[in-house]
């Protein structure tokens, strides 16, 4: 199971090329939320992605016109990620797997606003059914000449990597040659106050995953997409190969809804499950792309269960949280970090955990702190959610014969 | 290769609580009481929507004692109840002491909208006081978590969201789990709850139809006793054909060798006619010539959305249990997404 096409659009940037960039500078992308009024919040900023109004060249503009944000968002990287598999004028048959949590939650919102005020129900039909992940994505489905059944996963901040993890399973085992996969979410003012209600968003806007005095998480949107193809089918194609996914561990955390098991006992079961099946140990896994919110709880367990699965080896391993430059995508937080794990397969670098003034004295690991060249064979990427979702992906760049 | 059977079933609907009522309803033919459900807008106008209620429990057993249970909204305590019924009291024990690998998969369309509603409304009124024990309830895959914290599960927990045919994609996931033996066993459940922004919504589809709410679970097993899910074709999804007609046909077409063209006598289908002409003219045309027995659930209790295609499964599957029928077909023509099947036999 290879992967032969990635998209990926977040605050950073849009596309592979100008995300790999800020990756590999060490840039961080977070400015102040316009969308909605947050002056009675906690915290006023995020990272916001810049989505084009009007509809790319390649967009129909109806359907563009009718699109929420995170579904725009979704088409994007879709689009780019079909491209480079060389797939973007015969997608064909190929089944769409897709995570997210909000869905369109902004036209849900805007339904919400009308309904208690009464009075004029203009619009809100047609709000009501564009606000359905499902009729947006069957509607993305259709522009990009994709016939195949969509399912949509929505497992809080794990749906992506669930998303990609079930993609590799339908090729792996046959029952399909290649499945587009990915996830997204875009900002939202019901999921960023509830965010900031929960006291999970950092005062300061500046998340710091791994740091000892890190104070919360910052939300951010964006998504990634990628074509999960089987080898026999990326070769018959002569489609050039960016990475084999070799593994993927799904586990629930009944621990608690919101808060993660101390020890980490799922995160450890999901990363144990996907290096098994890679046939990988965890000497031999190069960069580890954490959860790694900046969430006291979370980054506590994490890191306890990356030194329960890596036991000796712990020191070796690197690890950095990308969430640190563009915030938490929360739906789409597995499949674009996944997508930044490709391109540090790709690009032979490390991303980093910025902003760190003082690393967390449960990081024995190689906390990378600034990008840093180096060799790249295999990567592992952690996703947690609410509701105990955990998922863990591996990939490689050279593919096992 | 191993047969995946339906070892366990769990309904809740406005029918009442438990998979005997539903039957019952379904034998009889009676349709449960329409209530009102009211709002007043901020203009003071009052906005009442008929709606078909899940009753109140007479027995509140019905609903698992669980911590989580406590904060979770009526979708979760609908989920738990039915999941409670399929598992009964022998496996919910064993689940819960670790006894066999239960897998979760929830499918719905509309999910936790009553505490969505009073979440948002605390945000509009004030963000900066907005309720945190609300706001987690929120997230789809909720009333899938309370699930597996109440059976004590860790294996694996998907929330799959979609239209009215989402259920047969969560079977469909459940089948994978099973013959890949990540799970011993897998519940799939649709969950939905009644609130006055999805029941007024569903006005601007049609006013006939009636909103609902209610879960079904579905406990599958590999080679284990019970009735046998004989095939779950792929969905046809409408972005490769958007004739309804010719999308159920297609996935009719899939099942011909187990069903025939027109059925039989001994198979029964369940459709999810609504009771809406132009939403049921799919499976009118495509099942005209049908020559088994026929149950409509949703022109009964109601259209309960992603929970419906659960329901009408449970009755499907029951019916072969019960030995009345050899085989139930179950479709749903999904509102935006696509459409789905499933077929099951003694």
């Amino acid at each position: 199971m290879v992967i032969t096409g990635a998209g990926i659009v977040s605050s950073m940037g849009t596309g592979w090329s100008e995300n790999a960039a800020g990756f590999r500078a060490g840039r961080t992308a977070f400015r102040e939320v316009d969308l909605f009024d947050t002056s009675r919040q906690r915290v006023g900023s995020a990272g916001q992605a810049e989505v084009p109004e009007e509809a790319p060249a390649w967009a129909g503009a109806r359907t563009w016109s009718r699109m929420d944000r995170g579904s725009r968002l979704a088409w994007i990287a879709a689009q780019e990620a079909l491209g480079q598999a060389g797939l973007a004028e015969d997608g064909g048959a190929m089944p769409i797997l897709v995570g997210t949590s909000a869905g369109a939650m902004p036209l849900g919102e805007a339904y919400y606003r009308q309904a208690v005020v009464g009075g004029s129900r203009r619009g809100q039909f047609s709000r009501v059914e564009r606000y359905q992940p499902q009729r947006q994505l069957t509607s993305m489905a259709r522009e990009l000449g994709l016939h195949g059944p969509l399912r949509i996963v929505s497992n809080a901040c794990a749906s992506g990597a669930n998303a990609i993890g079930q993609a590799f399973h339908l090729v792996r085992e046959g029952r399909a040659a290649r499945v587009l996969a990915g996830g997204y979410d875009a900002l939202s003012q019901l999921v960023f106050a509830g965010f900031d209600s929960l006291q999970a968003l950092a005062p300061s806007g500046i998340p710091r995953p791994f740091d000892a005095r890190r104070d919360g998480l910052a939300i951010g949107e964006g998504a990634g997409f990628v074509v999960v193809e089987s080898l026999a089918s990326a070769r018959e194609r002569g489609a050039r190969v960016l990475a084999e996914v070799a593994g993927y561990g799904a586990a629930t955390d009944v621990h608690h809804l919101t808060q993660p098991h101390p020890e980490g006992d799922a995160a450890l079961a999901t990363m144990t499950t996907a290096t098994r099946m890679a046939g990988l140990e965890p000497r031999d896994i190069d960069y580890i792309n954490s959860h790694g919110t900046g969430t006291p709880l979370n980054d506590i367990a994490e890191a306890r269960a990356i030194a329960r699965w890596a036991g000796d080896a712990v020191g070796g391993v690197a690890v950095s949280s990308t969430k640190s430059a563009i915030g938490h995508l929360l739906g789409g937080a597995g499949a674009v970090e996944a997508v930044i794990c490709l391109m540090a397969l790709d690009g032979q670098w490390l991303p980093a955990s910025l902003n760190i003034r003082e690393p967390d004295e449960a990081c024995i690991f190689d906390l990378v702190r600034e990008p840093r060249d180096s060799g790249v064979e295999a990567v592992l990427t952690n996703s947690f959610g609410f509701g105990g979702a955990n998922a863990t992906l591996v990939m490689r760049k050279e593919v096992a014969s | 290769m191993s047969r995946i059977h339906v070892s366990g079933l769990g309904a809740v609907s406005s029918a009442g609580w438990g998979v005997p009522a539903l039957m019952e309803a379904v034998a009889t033919g009676r349709r449960p009481e329409v209530s009102l459900l009211e709002r007043e807008t901020a203009g003071g106008e009052v906005r009442a929507t008929e709606v078909l209620r899940v009753p109140k429990p007479a027995d509140r057993g019905v609903i698992p004692r669980s911590p989580r249970l406590r904060r979770a909204s009526t979708v979760g305590k609908h989920a738990a109840a039915a999941a409670a019924e399929a598992l009964g009291p022998e496996r919910l024990a064993a689940a819960q002491a670790g006894g066999f690998r239960l897998g979760v998969i929830s499918t719905l369309m509309n999910g936790c909208v009553n505490y969505s509603n009073r979440f948002f409304g605390e945000v509009l009124e004030d963000p900066s006081t907005a309720s945190p024990i609300l706001f987690p309830e929120t997230v789809y895959n909720a009333p899938s978590s309370h699930l597996s914290a109440m059976t004590a599960s860790t294996a694996p927990n998907d929330t799959l969201v979609g239209d009215g045919a989402e259920y047969f994609t969560g079977i469909d996931l459940a089948a994978e789990w099973l013959l890949r033996d990540d799970c011993d066993a897998v519940l799939v459940v649709a969950a939905e709850e009644l609130d006055w922004l999805s029941a007024e919504a569903m006005g601007f589809y049609a006013r006939a139809l009636v909103p609902s709410e209610g879960a079904a679970a579905v406990l599958l097993e590999k080679d284990a006793s019970g009735p046998v899910l004989l095939a779950v074709p792929d969905g046809v999804s409408y972005a490769g054909e958007a004739d309804r007609c010719r999308a159920l046909g297609r996935v009719v077409d899939g099942l011909a060798d187990l069903v025939g063209p027109a059925g039989d006598t001994g198979i029964l289908l369940s459709d999810g006619r609504t009771g809406v002409a132009r939403f049921d003219r799919a499976e009118d045309e495509v099942f005209a010539g049908w020559a088994g027995p026929r149950v409509s659930l949703r022109t009964q209790l109601g259209e309960s959305l992603g929970a419906a295609a659960g329901l009408q499964t449970v009755v499907a599957v029951e019916s072969v249990r019960r030995g009345e029928v050899a085989k139930a077909l179950v479709t749903s023509v999904g509102g935006n997404e696509g459409v789905g099947a499933a077929l099951f036999g003694a």
